[in-house]
């Protein structure tokens, strides 16, 4: 049985001084699956196969032979918020194209290391699987980890999402006429995903004499770097700019959150390979070296996290990335922190000081130049507003940035050299640095 | 309207002390600590003896949002509707959801004094609510 990884794997105090294994881990291959908006209901498109698709291209890009590989990192819930219903059978037609395991719903509804080993029958050396639940930003920091550790030497890391028919959240209890006593206290209210990160901004706003139009520019780079991803749902299936205007005529979901503030629920998978320094030396692509990681556990006092608890996690988060990694904010080339919710990307930039940025001052900076193209690159991925949901977009763009191929995208205004990545929100966040040289 | 809400093990005193129009709060016997929601145990000193302790029904609003997309099936018909969070007069890191009822739509007073009221579910459980009671506070639109 694969276990989860535990909590000593992630680097969540401050203090802990320079990562033990700093500059001695790489990424050295990338792997994407098609996007869908949602699942068609053929075999060859469920999550358990798109995941496939993406390992295998992982290890492709790498270079690496199969049998080398020993390791595998992955999450095993694959929901963007769609669930299976009790009463659906599972289509025998789906199950019976796979190696399946006891679970039925194993590679339509969730994802179990075992399934991913009876279907890959190249992967013959593995030794050592692990979940890093959570989000692609949680399974990185635990494959550093473990490579680090020397748990594995080869390890392939993988996180992927289904999606079904019907809307966001709009099924099982939400549909129902009851909820139980402990869900109640928050969920009675009707407030949708993005109404925590929304009450944020409108304090930020408050505070620091913003408005959200001012968000504007940030989510028309968003996207017009996230058509520049071929691999992202938008750039392959809708190429659609959002223009400022767009953006402010949008329709609200939880004022001050409009739709673009919001990310689009897709299918997709995604895989690395990770490998040790020496080894990554001899492989197909330029090595990219991991020179820390981190991670906040904190939770807020109350029902959401006021701006206070955002500010001050965000300023903790920044000082265990940067002792960890032995760089300041200064060695950033650029930054690909999350964003989806649009509206707590400032918070985790303005955490880091990117660029010497003080809290309240990430709107002001998005009305300046914040294209790939100039000195102050802001998510060159385009993240989830650009790519559509997945969470990992800003990791394989770090990592191609830095080896220097991700072709249109390609910073210009800048030399890449480290970046950071992570999230997903402020709170709760697992964050890596990444670094053309191992010191 | 709300949906129902079936008191579990851990919220059961909250939601019996709503039936009695009275607001109860998770307290640390050992440090004196509020919490909510609650927890089997004190989430500061991990004491497991907590209690439930009565407050005065007093609070300011800290932050609202304004709902135009609501995922409860039973609320949609009410849209657009405010959200609010009201900090509680004796503790204000102690926080509670409320539709403000009374409150025009996204006029909510940010920082106005408010005062607890109950008000029944749909299969008759009585949940806190809370009415604007002072003109104190920024009224007017999220920015």
């Amino acid at each position: 049985m694969t276990e989860n990884a535990p909590a000593s794997m992630y680097r969540t105090d401050e203090g802990m001084g320079l990562w033990e294994h700093r500059g001695k881990v790489a990424a050295v291959g990338v792997g994407h699956s098609p996007t869908a908006r949602r699942w068609d209901g053929r075999a060859e498109t469920c999550v358990g196969a798109i995941s496939l698709i993406a390992l295998r291209r992982a290890i492709e890009d790498a270079g690496v032979d199969p049998a080398e590989i020993d390791g595998l990192v992955m999450d095993p819930v694959t929901t963007t918020g769609a669930y299976w219903p009790k009463d659906k059978p599972v289509p025998p037609e789906v199950v019976g194209a796979f190696n399946s395991t006891d679970n039925p719903l194993d590679g339509i509804a969730g994802l179990s290391a075992e399934w991913i080993l009876k279907n890959m029958p190249e992967l013959t050396g593995i030794d050592f699987t692990m979940y890093g639940p959570g989000c692609m930003s949680n399974a990185i920091c635990v494959a550093a980890q473990a490579v680090g550790d020397g748990l594995t030497h080869t390890c392939l890391v993988l996180k992927s999402w289904h999606n079904y028919e019907g809307r966001y959240y709009q099924g099982g209890a939400n549909a129902g006429s009851d909820l139980p006593g402990t869900a109640a206290l928050h969920a009675l209210w009707g407030t949708p995903a993005c109404y925590g990160t929304a009450l944020q901004f409108a304090e930020y706003c408050r505070k620091y004499g913003k408005n959200h139009d001012m968000m504007a520019p940030f989510i028309e780079n968003s996207r017009q770097n996230g058509l520049k991803f071929p691999e992202g749902y938008w750039a392959s299936h809708r190429p659609e700019e959002i223009t400022p205007e767009d953006y402010k005529a949008a329709r609200w979901i939880a004022k001050p959150a409009n739709l673009f503030d919001n990310d689009l629920p897709i299918m997709v998978s995604a895989a690395y390979l990770y490998t040790t320094a020496e080894r990554a030396r001899n492989m197909r692509q330029k090595p990219v070296y991991i020179l820390n990681h981190a991670a906040s556990n904190t939770r807020p006092r109350s029902l959401t996290p006021t701006l206070d608890e955002v500010e001050a996690d965000t300023a903790r988060t920044a000082r265990k990335i940067y002792e960890g990694a032995g760089i300041t904010a200064a060695d950033l080339s650029f930054e690909n922190m999350y964003d989806g919710f649009a509206q707590f990307h400032q918070f985790h930039i303005e955490g880091l000081g990117y660029r010497g940025m003080k809290f309240g001052e990430a709107l002001d900076f998005y009305q300046t130049d914040i294209s790939i193209h100039g000195p102050n690159p802001i998510l060159p991925s385009g993240g989830n507003i650009g790519c559509g949901r997945s969470r990992f977009w800003m990791h394989t763009d770090s990592i191609q940035q830095i080896q220097e191929r991700a072709g249109e995208r390609q910073v210009t205004g800048v030399k890449p050299e480290i970046a950071v990545s992570g999230g997903p929100m402020p709170l709760g966040g697992r964050f890596t640095v990444w670094s053309a040289t191992p010191d | 309207m709300k949906q129902g809400v079936v008191p579990d093990d851990l919220t059961r005193p909250f939601w019996e002390a709503a039936n009695e129009h009275r607001l109860v709060i998770q307290s640390c016997v050992a440090c004196k600590h509020l919490q909510h929601p609650p927890a089997p145990v004190c989430r500061v000193c991990g004491s497991d003896t907590v209690e439930w302790k009565e407050m005065s029904g007093r609070g300011t609003i800290y932050n609202y949002g304004v709902v135009h997309d609501c995922p409860i099936r039973l609320l949609q018909e009410d849209q657009p509707f405010n959200v609010a969070v009201v900090m509680l007069a004796e503790d204000p890191g102690i926080q509670m959801y409320s539709h403000l009822p009374g409150t025009p739509v996204d006029e909510v007073p940010v920082g106005a004094e408010v005062e607890v009221t109950f008000e029944a579910t749909a299969n008759g459980q009585m949940v806190p609510e809370w009415r604007v009671v002072g003109s104190s506070g920024e009224g007017g639109e999220q920015a």
